[in-house]
């Protein structure tokens, strides 16, 4: 376990695995989300009360899952390369950063989309809207100090204190605002019970999700391969590889 | 240096602060009288309505402190960046945490009192209840270490960028929101007459964790960033 802990923080290791598991993460994808889909758009039954437009949460929802996990990976990932100074967590990070920012302001927008519609406006200063638009915020932030700093490996330890930080306020707020003032509606899936949702309506959810999963996985594999290349360029198995073919 | 104690040092970086913004008095009203002129342009831009600007009061003086303090922080660790200062610092023996309290504190001293003692003369002013004008002073007696603390870790990260100003605001304005949620929110209770208990134990409790996080973030942050 530690030493494949070990070698996955050398970055030609980790490019070489990337590159195998890449083909695979992308067709898994395409796969996922095709079939989530239709099942979510045709099969799936309309809702006794939306009608059809209850269907955006199959990207409304897997969005903001996904928009709060990339973020946990970002942290987990910066508080690995401060503690282990890591370079493969780093670059992780850092290219987790742009995909977490567009999958809360995707969850933001399809979410104001619904909402003219159901609830008569783009925009409530709602508990969860706010927190997400807050959480976007924090993943900007995260950008604008990573851009401003040259050194790579300084702007990845400035960025890893802050994302560290946002993690113990990304409960606050969302507290904070829960209290406040709230209209988004509860959770329906993740209950201790069984979830309050059609097996139908919920199975292509969960098909989504895991789409959108591997989708940020391939993506991230993609964005960290070229980084990788980018930061080891003077190395000589990057330069082997470029002269070789 | 390695004779004193962990006490003198905590007194020793306190006591430098403090005459340091003593012999640049004048800077030290800047941000104080940003926040009165913040405040006083919104019963020009609003209305000069006095139930329009009761309503809107806890949260135009809490924005106000809130950005008074913002453009203050800089301040906190610039000049002992510039002339060294700070680096003596972090090789001292003592743990950096407990130096970033005591320049922290003395920060707070310097921006968070004089905001403290100048606020209830800013709610006359905004036509806020007598009743509400004690809430105020304690949201704001709770709430503005809290400011000074989470705003030490956004300078320690962006001390030694040449364009650090907006950047700064970026990073921490979201770090703020939870406090002027409670804080804002107390006061307005304050002036309806309902408990405002729940809010001032959040921003104890708050403040406890900003006390005792807030200072180890920002060493690290000052040591990446005098790396």
């Amino acid at each position: 376990m530690w030493l494949w802990f070990h070698k996955l923080g050398s970055p030609k290791y980790f490019y070489d695995l990337s590159g195998k598991f890449l083909p695979w993460f992308g067709w898994l994808t395409l796969i996922l989300m095709l079939v989530g889909t239709y099942w979510g758009l045709v099969l799936a039954p309309a809702d006794y009360q939306q009608g059809d437009s209850y269907r955006i949460i199959y990207v409304h929802v897997p969005a903001a899952w996904m928009s709060l996990f990339v973020y946990m990976v970002m942290a987990t990932a910066g508080a690995v390369g401060l503690i282990w100074k890591m370079k493969m967590a780093d670059v992780v990070a850092s290219c987790s950063a742009p995909l977490g920012a567009a999958f809360t302001f995707l969850a933001l927008i399809t979410g104001s989309l619904w909402g003219k519609p159901m609830w008569g406006t783009y925009w409530v200063w709602d508990a969860r809207l706010t927190s997400e638009l807050i959480l976007l915020f924090l993943y900007l932030g995260f950008m604008g100090l990573e851009a401003a700093i040259d050194d790579k490996r300084t702007a990845a330890n400035a960025c890893a204190v802050l994302a560290l930080v946002g993690v113990v306020n990304i409960p606050i707020i969302h507290y904070s605002v829960e209290w406040w003032n709230t209209l988004h509606q509860g959770s329906t899936v993740a209950r201790m019970d069984k979830p309050a949702m059609d097996t139908n309506m919920l199975i292509p959810l969960l098909l989504m999700w895991l789409g959108f999963m591997f989708y940020y996985g391939t993506t991230l594999f993609m964005r960290a391969r070229n980084e990788v290349l980018h930061r080891e360029r003077d190395t000589t198995w990057v330069k082997d590889m470029v002269t070789e073919s | 240096m390695s004779e004193t104690s962990l006490r003198s040092a905590f007194f020793t970086v306190l006591k430098r602060d403090l005459t340091l913004a003593y012999r640049t008095r004048t800077e030290m009203f800047n941000p104080l009288l940003f926040f009165i002129i913040v405040i006083s342009l919104f019963p020009l831009a609003v209305s000069p309505d006095p139930k329009v600007l009761q309503s809107l009061a806890p949260g135009v003086i809490w924005v106000a402190a809130l950005l008074a303090t913002l453009l203050s922080l800089d301040s906190m660790f610039r000049s002992d960046f510039d002339d060294g200062a700070l680096e003596q610092m972090l090789l001292s023996v003592h743990p950096v945490s407990v130096i970033v309290l005591g320049k922290v504190l003395a920060h707070w001293m310097v921006t968070g009192i004089p905001l403290l003692v100048l606020s209830p003369l800013l709610a006359v002013l905004m036509h806020m209840p007598t009743d509400s004008i004690p809430a105020l002073m304690i949201t704001l007696a709770l709430g503005g270490p809290i400011l000074s603390l989470v705003g030490a870790i956004g300078v320690a990260l962006t001390v030694g960028l040449r364009r650090g100003g907006v950047l700064l605001s970026l990073l921490i304005l979201p770090l703020y929101i939870p406090v002027l949620i409670f804080a804002a929110n107390a006061v307005s209770n304050a002036a309806a007459g309902l408990p405002i208990a729940g809010q001032l134990y959040f921003l104890g409790a708050l403040l406890a964790l900003a006390l005792t996080l807030a200072p180890i973030a920002t060493a690290a942050a000052l040591r990446i960033s005098l790396r």
